[in-house]
C-alpha cells in the first residue's frame, strides 16, 4: 500500500473519533448545564478546555460562548478533515464508507452553524455521535481487513486513548477525593458527567452498580479490558493494529513493538493504588507513549527517509 | 431557424422539434425517414410514452450521480464538481463508416509517431523542408531536452485521442488530435454501462461492439513499452491528485487496470531509478501513465515551481530506468498549426495518401493566409494553436465586433499563435431534451493505442453541445455526452 494512502486512512480515522469525542463532551456539559449549573462556570469551562487540549484558557466574555464555538469549530473542522482524507482515497475506501463520510460532512455543515448550533444543539451531537458509530460499523462490515483497515484501526484508538486519558486527568484533577470522604450531590452528577463523555455508564453500573466511588471510575476507564471506551481496550487494539500491519508489510520495527508492548504493560499491571496516587503522572504517560507511537509509525512506513530504506 | 417536421405526417409530438438542414443529420435521411440503422432507435422514440422516456433519462442520472462520474470546472468556486451532462440517445456508426476512421487513424498515427521519432532525432523531414524549422522550433510544447533520447519500441504517442467531425456530405475528418494526455474514456466506458441498463432491449438486437476491453487493452499497452530487461513492470498512474479535473478518470483507469494511483509526492528517484514509498519500503516503478503535462512532471528539468512531478524524474526517463507513457515532448505534433502539415507528413513518411482529410487551416504565421483571415474574421473560426478544451477561440459568425477587434489585435501581436479555420456546419444527432427530441452537433473522439500493436476500440466519446445552435463540444463549454455504437 502506498504510504499515502496509509497516512490518509489513518487520518480519516482519526478526525472522526476526535470529531465524535467533542461532540459528546460538548453535549454532557451542555446537558448539565441546562438543570442547574451546580458548578461556577469559571471553573467548570477551564477543565473542558484543557480536557479538549487548549493549553491556553480561551479568550472571550462569556465562556459558555467561547467554548461553545471552539467545540463547533473543532467538531466540523475535524469531520471536514476526515471528508478530505477520505476524498484522497475514494478509490481505496468502499463506496458505503465514503458515502457515509460525505454524508455526515454535508450534515454538518448544515446543522452546524453558528444560529442553528446555538438554538438546537443537541441536533448536531446526536449526528455526529450516530454517524460515527454508523462509520466503525461499515468499514468493519464492508472493507477488507487488511493493511488499510488496520490504518483505520490504528488511527481511531490511538485518538481515544489520547482523548479519554486526557479526560480523565482533568477530571480527577478537579474532584478526585481518595478515600471514603462522602460525594455531594453535585459531585455525583459531575462523575456521571465523565462516565457519560465516554458512553461508560451503563456500562459501569452493571459491572460495579451504581455506586459511584472515584477509585473505580478510574479502574473503569483506564484499566477495564472489555469496554470500548477504555484506555486499555483501545491501547490492546492499537496494539493489534500495529502487529498486523508489520506482518502485512514485512516491515518489522523492534523500538514500534516495544513502544506499544510498554503501553499495553503500563496498563495491565500498574496497580489501582498507584495510578490513583498520581494520576496525573500515570496519564501524562500513556499520553507520552501514544506520541512516540505516532512518530514510529511514521518513521517506520510512512515518511521514512528514501536513504534508510536502502538501508533496510 | 427551418421549418420543424410536420407532425400529423409523423403522427408524434416527439419530433415537434425537430429540423434538418444542410448540415448532416446521423439520425435521417431526409424528413421522417430515419437512416436504416437508426430505425429500431426512431421505433422505439416513437413507442415509448414520454414518462417512460423521462423515467429512464432520471434512471441514468442517477447513476452517473451515485457513482460520482464527475468533473472539476475550473475558474469558478474552488474545485466545482459536477456531473458531466449526459445524453440519453445513442450515436450509432455502421461498420462501413467505421472502417476507414479505424484505417485512416491508424495510418494517422503511424505517421505522426514518425514524426516525433524524426524531429527529435535526424530531422530528415525537417531537412526536406516537408514542414517548415520554425513551426517545430517556436511550437511552446517542442522539448528540446528530447533531442537525441531513444524511447522504448521507438513509440512516443502511447494513449491518443483524435476528434473527429463529420461534414454535411457525410464524410469524416479531422479538426484535431490530442497527443499529450488525452482525457475522456472513462466516460466513454461507464456510459455504455449505463446504456446497457437503460436500453436492453436496443442491446438484444442490435448487434454492438463491445469496449469493455479499453481497459485491459490499455495495460497491454503500457506493459509493451516498459523498459528492457524488466519482464514484469510495475505500471502507475500519475496523477496531478484531486483538484484535477479530470481525478474521476484517473481514479477510474486505476482501479480498472488494478494499478497504484500515485502523486507526485509518492514517487522518489535514487540512482536515476523511480521508486515509490509504500508501506512495506520503496518499491521500483517501471511504467509511468503519466496524466501531468509536461511542464510538471520533474521541476529540476521543467518548471521549477511545480509541485505535482518528482524531482529527478528527467534523468531517470533519459537513464532509460523508467518509461513515461505518453513521451515527453509529444505535444509538438498536434500543435494547430502543425495540423495543416499533416496529410504532407502522412505522404512522405508512408508515401500513402491520408485516409481522413484535415479541414481547410490558414496559418496566421504566413503573411499571406493572415491578410486572407483579418479579412474575413466573421467566416473564420479563430484558434489559438497551444490551447485545448475550447478556450482562446474565436467562432467568427456569432462573434460580436468588440471580440473580432481584440482577436485582430492578439493574431497581429502573435500571428504564430493562432490558425483560423472555416466555420464548418457538422454533423447532428438526436438528444433527448426537456421531453422532445432534437438535434443538436455532435464530433467523436475514438481513443487509439499504440504498443505492440495499434488497438482502437470501436467507438469513442461523443461529445455533443448541448446548447441549441452552439458548435462548442468541450465539457467544461457547457457540452455533454453520448454512448457511441459501432455495429457489426
Amino acid at each position: 500500500m502506498l504510504s499515502r494512502v496509509a497516512d490518509n486512512l489513518y487520518w480519516m480515522s482519526r478526525y472522526l473519533e476526535r470529531a465524535e469525542h467533542t461532540a459528546r463532551l460538548m453535549g454532557v456539559h451542555l446537558n448539565l448545564m441546562l438543570e442547574h449549573d451546580l458548578q461556577p462556570a469559571d471553573r467548570r469551562w477551564p477543565r473542558v478546555w484543557a480536557s479538549l487540549g487548549s493549553k491556553e484558557p480561551l479568550e472571550g466574555d462569556d465562556p459558555f460562548d467561547v467554548t461553545q464555538q471552539h467545540a463547533l469549530s473543532q467538531i466540523v473542522g475535524s469531520i471536514a478533515a476526515a471528508r478530505e482524507n477520505a476524498r484522497q482515497v475514494r478509490e481505496q475506501i468502499s463506496s458505503e464508507v465514503w458515502e457515509e463520510i460525505n454524508r455526515l460532512f454535508h450534515e454538518s455543515r448544515r446543522i452546524g452553524t453558528a444560529e442553528l448550533f446555538r438554538s438546537q444543539p443537541f441536533d448536531l451531537v446526536v449526528a455526529v455521535t450516530q454517524s460515527a458509530h454508523l462509520f466503525t460499523g461499515i468499514t468493519d462490515s464492508t472493507m477488507l481487513h487488511g493493511e488499510g483497515w488496520q490504518f483505520i484501526q490504528a488511527g481511531r484508538f490511538i485518538e481515544r486513548v489520547l482523548q479519554i486519558a486526557r479526560l480523565i486527568d482533568a477530571h480527577f484533577a478537579e474532584f478526585f477525593k481518595s478515600g471514603a470522604e462522602p460525594m455531594n450531590a453535585s459531585e455525583h452528577i459531575e462523575w456521571i458527567g465523565l462516565l457519560r463523555s465516554c458512553t461508560a455508564f451503563e456500562a459501569y453500573c452493571k459491572v460495579y452498580t451504581a455506586e459511584l466511588r472515584p477509585e473505580r471510575v478510574a479502574e473503569f476507564l483506564l484499566l477495564n479490558a472489555e469496554f470500548p471506551h477504555s484506555v486499555r481496550f483501545g491501547a490492546d487494539r492499537l496494539e493489534r493494529a500495529l502487529e498486523a500491519v508489520q506482518q502485512g508489510t514485512a516491515r518489522k520495527s523492534d523500538r514500534l513493538g516495544k513502544l506499544a508492548g510498554r503501553l499495553t504493560a503500563a496498563l495491565s499491571y500498574t496497580p489501582l493504588e498507584e495510578i490513583t496516587s498520581d494520576l496525573h503522572e500515570f496519564s501524562a504517560t500513556i499520553r507520552r507513549l501514544c506520541g512516540q507511537i505516532h512518530n514510529g509509525l511514521y518513521q517506520v512506513y510512512i515518511s521514512y527517509p528514501v536513504e534508510a530504506a536502502f538501508a533496510v | 431557424m427551418p421549418p420543424a417536421f410536420d407532425t400529423s405526417q409523423l403522427g408524434h409530438a416527439r419530433f415537434q422539434n425537430y429540423w434538418l438542414d444542410q448540415a448532416y443529420d446521423e439520425m435521417f435521411e431526409s424528413e421522417a425517414v430515419p437512416r436504416p440503422h437508426y430505425a429500431a432507435l426512431h421505433e422505439l422514440l416513437l413507442e415509448l410514452p414520454l414518462a417512460e422516456m423521462r423515467h429512464r433519462k432520471q434512471a441514468a442520472d442517477i447513476s452517473f450521480l451515485h457513482q460520482g462520474i464527475t468533473f472539476t470546472v475550473y475558474g469558478r468556486e474552488e474545485g466545482t464538481e459536477r456531473i458531466f451532462p449526459h445524453d440519453l440517445l445513442p450515436r450509432i456508426i455502421t461498420s462501413a463508416e467505421w472502417e476507414p476512421i479505424e484505417r485512416g487513424l491508424t495510418q494517422r498515427i503511424v505517421a505522426l509517431n514518425l514524426f516525433l521519432r524524426d524531429i527529435y532525432g535526424d530531422e530528415r523531414c525537417l531537412r526536406d523542408g516537408v514542414v517548415p524549422r520554425e513551426i517545430v522550433y517556436s511550437c511552446k510544447h517542442f522539448r528540446r531536452q528530447m533531442r537525441e533520447l531513444t524511447v522504448p519500441k521507438n513509440i512516443y504517442i502511447t494513449v491518443v485521442g483524435t476528434d473527429l467531425i463529420r461534414l454535411s456530405d457525410g464524410s469524416f475528418v479531422v479538426l484535431e488530435d490530442n497527443l499529450r494526455v488525452p482525457s475522456g474514456v472513462s466516460y466513454m466506458l461507464t456510459s455504455r454501462q449505463v446504456m446497457k441498463r437503460i436500453f436492453p432491449e436496443l442491446f438484444r438486437t442490435a448487434g454492438i461492439r463491445p469496449i469493455d476491453h479499453y481497459s485491459e487493452a490499455l495495460l497491454a499497452t503500457l506493459r509493451a513499452v516498459a523498459p528492457d530487461g524488466r519482464p514484469d513492470p510495475n505500471i502507475v498512474l500519475l496523477t496531478p491528485g484531486v483538484y484535477n479535473s479530470a481525478y474521476f478518470e484517473h481514479a477510474f483507469l486505476a482501479r480498472q487496470m488494478g494499478i497504484e494511483l500515485v502523486e507526485g509526492r509518492d514517487l522518489a528517484v535514487h540512482d536515476n531509478i523511480v521508486y515509490m514509498r509504500t508501506t512495506a519500503g520503496l518499491r521500483r516503478v517501471d511504467v509511468i501513465y503519466r496524466r501531468v503535462d509536461d511542464d510538471y512532471v520533474d521541476p529540476l528539468a521543467f518548471r521549477s515551481d511545480s509541485t505535482l512531478g518528482v524531482a529527478g524524474l528527467f534523468n531517470a526517463y533519459r537513464s532509460g530506468n523508467v518509461t513515461l507513457a505518453n513521451a515527453l515532448g509529444t505535444g509538438v505534433a498536434d500543435d494547430k498549426a502543425l495540423y495543416a502539415y499533416v496529410p504532407k507528413i502522412i505522404k512522405y513518411f508512408l508515401n500513402e495518401d491520408p485516409v481522413l482529410a484535415n479541414v481547410e487551416t490558414f496559418l496566421c504565421s504566413d503573411r499571406l493566409q493572415r491578410e486572407h483571415v483579418l479579412e474575413r474574421l466573421d467566416q473564420y473560426v479563430v484558434k489559438a494553436v497551444g490551447e485545448s478544451g475550447g478556450y482562446g477561440m474565436l467562432m467568427g459568425p456569432y462573434s460580436t465586433a468588440a471580440e473580432r477587434e481584440e482577436f485582430r489585435a492578439r493574431i497581429q501581436a502573435d500571428p504564430r499563435n493562432y490558425i483560423a479555420q472555416p466555420t464548418l456546419e457538422f454533423s447532428r444527432a438526436p438528444c433527448f431534451l426537456d421531453g422532445h427530441v432534437e438535434p443538436r452537433h455532435v464530433d467523436l473522439r475514438p481513443y487509439i493505442l499504440y504498443g505492440d500493436k495499434i488497438t482502437i476500440v470501436p467507438g469513442g466519446l461523443t461529445r455533443v453541445a448541448l446548447k441549441r445552435g452552439s458548435l462548442v463540444v468541450n465539457s467544461s463549454q457547457g457540452g455533454g455526452s453520448k454512448d457511441t455504437w459501432v455495429l457489426y
